[in-house]
This record gives C-alpha cells, sequence and structure tokens, in this order.
C-alpha cells in the first residue's frame, strides 16, 4: 500500500478508537466530568497519568532536542522523570487525603482565603496555556507531515481536532482513551526504536544497544558518534553541555519540580482510591513513563547517526573520509523522505558552494584547525537545515523502516499530543468553571451552567494558545520547559508548603505565588517577547540573553521557587499565623488513616 | 515507644530525607557533578556519567518511589495509623 494511504488507514483507526471510547463512556455529571468517580486502578491510573504527561513534547520533540544536544539533553530525561519522586512523597498522598478536585481548591481551603485560590487559577492557567502552546507546536508539525501541508496550516486543523475532543470528553471518557492512547503511542515510540537499533548495532533493546557496538566494529555506537560529530564542528555527543553545567543544574532542577507543580497531573491523584494507592500510583506511572524515556536517548543518538549516514554515506559503516567530495549526498539523489519533509517546512536546503550536494555541518565550529578542513574541502556554510521537532516523526523514514511504521509513529505523535491537551484543557476548564465562577464569582450557578463554563473556557484556550502556536516561543519542548518553570515557580511551593509548613498563612503564600510568578514571567517574557507575542521582547532592559549567570529562560522556574519560598517565608514572619482550625487541618492531611472517599460533592 | 503524630511524622520526614538524598545524588550527583569524572568509567559502550544521566537515574528514581510506598506502609502501620 502506499504510504499516505496507509498514514491515512492507521491514523483513523486509531482516532476510531479514541472516540469510540469517549462516546461510550461519557461523562453524565460535573464530577465525572473532572474526576472520573473514584474508582480509577493504581495501574490503570498509572498508564492514564503516562498518556497525559508524555506529550507531543515527550513524543515528537525531545529526542530530536536530545540529537543536537547530546549529553545535555539528559536534563529533559533526568528532570521530567525525577518529579515524579518528589510528587510521590511530597505532594500526592496529603493532597489525596485532602479529597478535593483541584488544586486552587487546595489552595483556597488551606490558605483560607478565595483570594489565595484565585491567585492559584491565574498561576494555573499561566502555566497550562504555555504548555499547550507547546503542543499545538507539535501537533502543528505532525498534520503537516501527514497532510502535507504547511506547518501553519497543520496548527489549524490540529485547534479544531483539540477542541471536538476535548469538549465532548469530560475526564472519565478521558481516563479510558487515554489507556488507548498509551498503549497506541508506546508502541509507535518503542517499534522503530527496536528496528533502527538492530540495524545499527544488532541488540534489538534501544537500552542496551545505545550501549553497544556498531554494528561489523570494534567501537562502540557512542564512540563512533562521538567522533563524527566532532567531526562536523558539533560539540562531542557524551559531553556537550547545555550552556554551562549550572544551567544544566538549574533546568533540570526546574523541570523536576515543575513536574511536581502540574495541575493536570495532580489532579490523577485525587482520584486514586486510597493514600496507599497515591503513593504507589505515582511509581507506577513513571514505570509506563520510563519505557518511553529509556527509549528516547537511542531514538536521539541514532537518529543523528542515521542522518549523518544519509547525507554522507559510508562516513559511519565503512569509515569513509568525511571530508571527501563524493563522500556528500548529492542533492537531486536525495531520499524520498527528504522531500517530503521540505513541504512542510520544516527541512530546508540551500547549495552555498554550488557542488550540487548536501553539506552538513556546523559552520560555527570554534576550532581554527576544523574551519581550515571545512575550507579545504570547499564547504561554504552548513547548507542543511532540519528542524529538531521533526526528527522523531521522520526517524523511521530516515532508517527506511516499512511503511507500517511510519503510519504507526504519525498515530502516536498524535495521540500524545491530543491526550496531553485534552487534560490540560480539563484542568483549564475545572480551574475556571469551578474555582473561579462557582467559587467566587456565582456560587449559585447550575451545574448546566458550570458545564458551559468549563467549555467555553477550553474553546479560549485553545484559540489563544493556537494563536500563539503558529510562531511559537520554541522548540515544543523548549515551550512545554517554559510551562514546567511557571508551575515549579508558582504551585509546587505554594502546595508544598500548605502541607509541609502548619504555620504558613495566606499572605505569605499569596505573596510568595506572586512573587515567583512575576519573576518568572519577567525573565522569560524578556526573552520571548510579552505574553509571548514575537517582537515585544526586552532583552536590551535585561543586558542581553541569559543575564543571569547564564541560565537560560527556560531554566529559570527553579530561580522562580526560590524566590516564591524566601518571600513566602519572609511575608509569614510578619504576618499573624493561621487559625487554629487549619493548623489542625494540616495535622489531618498528614495521617493517611480517614482518607475521604471522592464523592460527587462539591465542597 | 512513642506512637504520638509527632512521633510519626519525624519518621516520615527521616524516611523523606533518606529518599531525597539517594534522589539527589543519581540525578544531580552521578548525572551532572561528578559526570565528567566518572565518564572515565565505562558501562559497555556507555560512559558512566553519560549513563547516569540518560539511563541509570530514571531507573533509580522508580525503584525509589516503590521503596517510599513500601517503607511508609511499614511506618502508617507501626504507628496505627493505616487507613482501615
Amino acid at each position: 500500500m502506499e504510504l499516505q494511504t496507509t498514514i491515512y488507514l492507521v491514523v483513523g483507526l486509531s482516532f476510531a478508537l479514541y472516540i469510540g471510547i469517549a462516546f461510550w463512556s461519557r461523562a453524565g455529571s460535573t464530577s465525572e466530568f473532572y474526576v472520573a468517580g473514584g474508582g480509577v486502578h493504581p495501574v490503570m491510573n498509572g498508564m492514564a497519568t503516562a498518556a497525559d504527561w508524555m506529550s507531543a513534547a515527550s513524543f515528537i520533540s525531545m529526542a530530536g532536542l536530545i540529537s543536537n544536544m547530546g549529553y545535555g539533553g539528559g536534563l529533559f530525561l533526568m528532570g521530567w522523570t525525577g518529579g515524579y519522586v518528589l510528587l510521590a512523597m511530597l505532594l500526592a498522598p496529603y493532597l489525596r487525603k485532602f479529597g478535593k478536585f483541584t488544586v486552587p481548591q487546595f489552595i483556597g481551603d488551606r490558605f483560607y482565603s478565595k483570594s489565595a485560590s484565585t491567585v492559584a487559577v491565574l498561576c494555573l492557567i499561566t502555566a497550562s496555556i504555555t504548555y499547550i502552546i507547546g503542543q499545538m507546536t507539535g501537533v502543528g508539525v505532525a498534520f503537516a507531515r501527514f497532510l502535507g501541508v504547511s506547518s501553519s496550516t497543520g496548527v489549524y486543523v490540529g485547534m479544531g481536532i483539540v477542541f471536538l475532543y476535548a469538549v465532548f470528553g469530560g475526564m472519565k471518557g478521558i481516563t479510558y482513551t487515554q489507556v488507548a492512547q498509551y498503549v497506541v503511542l508506546i508502541f509507535a515510540y518503542t517499534i522503530p526504536a527496536i528496528f533502527i537499533s538492530l540495524q545499527l548495532t544488532g541488540n534489538p533493546l534501544p537500552q542496551l544497544g545505545l550501549g553497544s557496538d556498531l554494528v561489523g566494529h570494534d567501537v562502540s555506537l557512542l564512540a563512533k558518534l562521538d567522533q563524527v560529530v566532532t567531526e562536523l564542528g558539533f560539540g562531542k555527543y557524551t559531553t556537550a553541555l547545555p550552556g554551562s553545567e549550572l544551567n544544566m543544574f538549574v533546568y533540570t532542577m526546574s523541570l523536576m519540580i515543575g513536574t511536581a507543580g502540574l495541575p493536570h497531573v495532580i489532579m490523577r491523584f485525587f482520584t486514586v482510591p486510597s493514600v496507599k494507592d497515591a503513593r504507589s500510583s505515582a511509581g507506577w506511572a513513571l514505570v509506563f513513563i520510563a519505557i518511553l524515556y529509556t527509549t528516547a536517548p537511542a531514538v536521539g543518538a541514532m537518529a543523528k547517526m542515521n542522518l549523518i549516514r544519509t547525507v554522507a554515506p559510508g562516513v559511519v559503516l565503512k569509515d569513509q573520509n568525511i571530508y571527501a567530495k563524493e563522500t556528500s549526498l548529492e542533492y537531486d539523489k536525495r531520499p524520498d523522505w527528504m522531500k517530503r519533509w521540505e513541504k512542510t517546512g520544516l527541512l530546508k536546503f540551500q547549495d552555498k558552494n554550488g557542488d550540487g550536494r548536501i553539506q552538513y555541518y556546523n559552520d560555527k565550529a570554534k576550532s581554527p584547525d576544523l574551519q581550515k578542513k571545512f575550507a579545504d574541502a570547499g564547504w561554504k556554510g552548513n547548507e542543511l537545515s532540519v528542524n529538531a521537532d521533526i526528527i522523531v516523526l521522520a526517524n523511521p523514514e530516515i532508517a527506511l523502516l516499512p511503511n507500517w511504521v511510519i503510519a504507526l509513529v504519525a498515530a502516536g505523535g498524535l495521540a500524545a499530543a491530543l491526550s496531553t491537551a485534552a487534560g490540560l484543557l480539563m484542568a483549564i476548564s475545572a480551574a475556571v468553571s469551578h474555582d473561579l465562577i462557582k467559587g467566587v464569582f456565582k456560587p449559585d450557578i447550575s451545574e448546566k451552567g458550570e458545564l458551559m463554563a468549563g467549555k467555553i473556557s477550553m474553546a479560549i484556550a485553545i484559540f489563544v494558545s493556537g494563536y500563539l502556536g503558529l510562531n511559537p516561543p520554541g522548540f515544543a519542548a523548549g515551550t512545554v520547559a517554559l510551562a514546567f518553570g511557571i508551575a515549579a515557580s508558582t504551585l509546587f511551593p505554594a502546595i508544598m508548603m500548605g502541607i509541609f509548613s502548619k504555620k504558613m498563612n495566606k499572605e505569605g503564600a499569596m505573596a510568595g505565588m506572586l512573587s515567583g510568578l512575576a519573576v518568572t514571567l519577567f525573565y522569560v517574557f524578556a526573552h520571548k517577547g510579552i505574553f509571548f507575542i514575537k517582537g515585544t521582547e526586552y532583552l536590551g532592559l535585561i543586558g542581553g540573553p541569559n543575564p543571569f549567570f547564564g541560565i537560560t529562560p527556560e531554566a529559570f522556574g527553579a530561580i522562580g521557587a526560590l524566590v516564591n519560598f524566601a518571600v513566602a517565608f519572609a511575608v509569614d514572619k510578619m504576618t499573624p499565623e493561621p487559625p487554629e482550625h487549619i493548623q489542625h487541618l494540616v495535622e489531618m492531611v498528614r495521617v493517611p488513616r480517614g482518607a475521604k472517599a471522592v464523592d460527587g460533592a462539591h465542597a | 515507644m512513642d506512637k504520638s503524630g509527632e512521633a510519626y511524622w519525624r519518621a516520615t520526614l527521616r524516611l523523606l530525607s533518606i529518599v531525597l538524598v539517594i534522589w539527589f545524588l543519581v540525578s544531580f550527583g552521578a548525572g551532572i557533578l561528578f559526570a565528567s569524572a566518572l565518564n572515565g568509567i565505562h558501562l559497555g559502550g556507555y560512559p558512566l556519567g553519560f549513563w547516569f544521566a540518560h539511563q541509570g537515574s530514571i531507573y533509580v528514581f522508580i525503584a525509589l518511589i516503590f521503596w517510599y510506598a513500601k517503607k511508609m506502609g511499614d511506618i502508617d502501620r507501626e504507628f496505627d495509623v493505616h487507613e482501615e
């Protein structure tokens, strides 16, 4: 069957499956719409959390960035898994004991103030919208390739589908749909990786293949990759740092605590049957996440290798001289996948030295030695630009795998993006309709009115994030990292202090959240534009890019969190203690016995 | 033995600190701060520091969560605060 037809078929089938499940388990009441009753098994919940969690950033974007960053890409791997340890120990069991539906509800009750809950809603919406912008970028890439259109058209199509999808579901529909999506996306991710690992190392397990010898050679794959990328002027694969060691440290920290502060993930732990299950649920979620996350570094490294093998055939497996003229691939003989991706505008070739061949290298390499070699080879600048976000989707095409594998990856990418977008939209709609409108402005709103308000807020969120996704502030994973920074600097510290500091009062918590948010957004907007609108950056004002010890805006959330904690404790010291009953409440939350089952009742 | 709420909370915090120390050592320690030193050692074709950053820390995180969940269950029963 022709490739395009196969893609339509596989993507169509997977969609039919999700829609079927969503329809079959459609949400009836508001409580079902948000939390799916109390009866989701930890393993199921773990799988659904994993699907919720692994978004376009994990599936489509991350391995591409690792492919470019090498060792430094480990910050995504450690950051987006290590947060689960924090979540399992510091938040999940206590939030479960507290027995509420949403994060703003917890913050509103614990800090005995509707204003605190409103501030939490503000932080939640900022983080979630930023996150969805990243998803839209990813969806745009996937649809662009899948329909053979530009990436902007891909974003419009994605907006429509996400809208239909989120508005008709509800959490209960989503939980079971997400189990199905997890299965689709994990097969889509691992099958091509197994094929490629076999091709390059003869070992079917990518986790072991990455540490094995290159097929027919006595040298390990990573050592060969190190050698080839250095010859092309890129940083050495196994040691390349993202800016500096400090930046990597802070970036990883920011992603970890952001993981533990993201509302759509936390919401999952309100729905497990018991405190005990809340602890192990996080473990199960991480098991399912780890299957993808330990495969991703192999995908990244092997994609880099295969890309180089494509444009400079013979260099990797036959050890040919990389600088020889005949080594570079002739443009007219380029493989079909390049032609397909050129249509999306995400892969571009420009023949700078007019030899009709493709030279792919880092023309900004600092070493004069290398620059001389490039000049001697007659290279006049890098001629191929490959958007990092296409690497995973193009990976099976680059490795010349069968059509059904390519189709499966397209379906998996869409599953990942849609499931997370839906989960986030659910968190936004719950925050607006339940916490803001019902909780603060209009307590007598009918259940029907509440559902309607939720759906309208979803529609607005999709429109805003789709619009900003057209000119995204970075690659999908980079944009999503910004969202983590915002969650890390606002919600995580507030929730944590709510549980671990009995004396933390509402003034402290609010001041902390607001200052964490302000500091982080100020730094991020300076680099990425005010509300991510292009052309409104104000780098001059803060003294050039990354002025704070070379820390990049994606990594700044950890600093924002420090500010949050510091301000909260300072303000707490100057204002009255929380009332007696709140201190008792905290003591109650710390003990598992007497956990309330989450019922349909609204507090 | 002291079975008060305070003693329970102290035991909980003690377990938390142990887990956090290991969590920090494998990721920020072995994966970042000491990565270049560890890269001298090889695990198959993997330099060890690189392995911790790209593989090892994830495996340890999983083990940590389940170990924590089990230990915490033990503490709950010891202080008789487990769910009925």
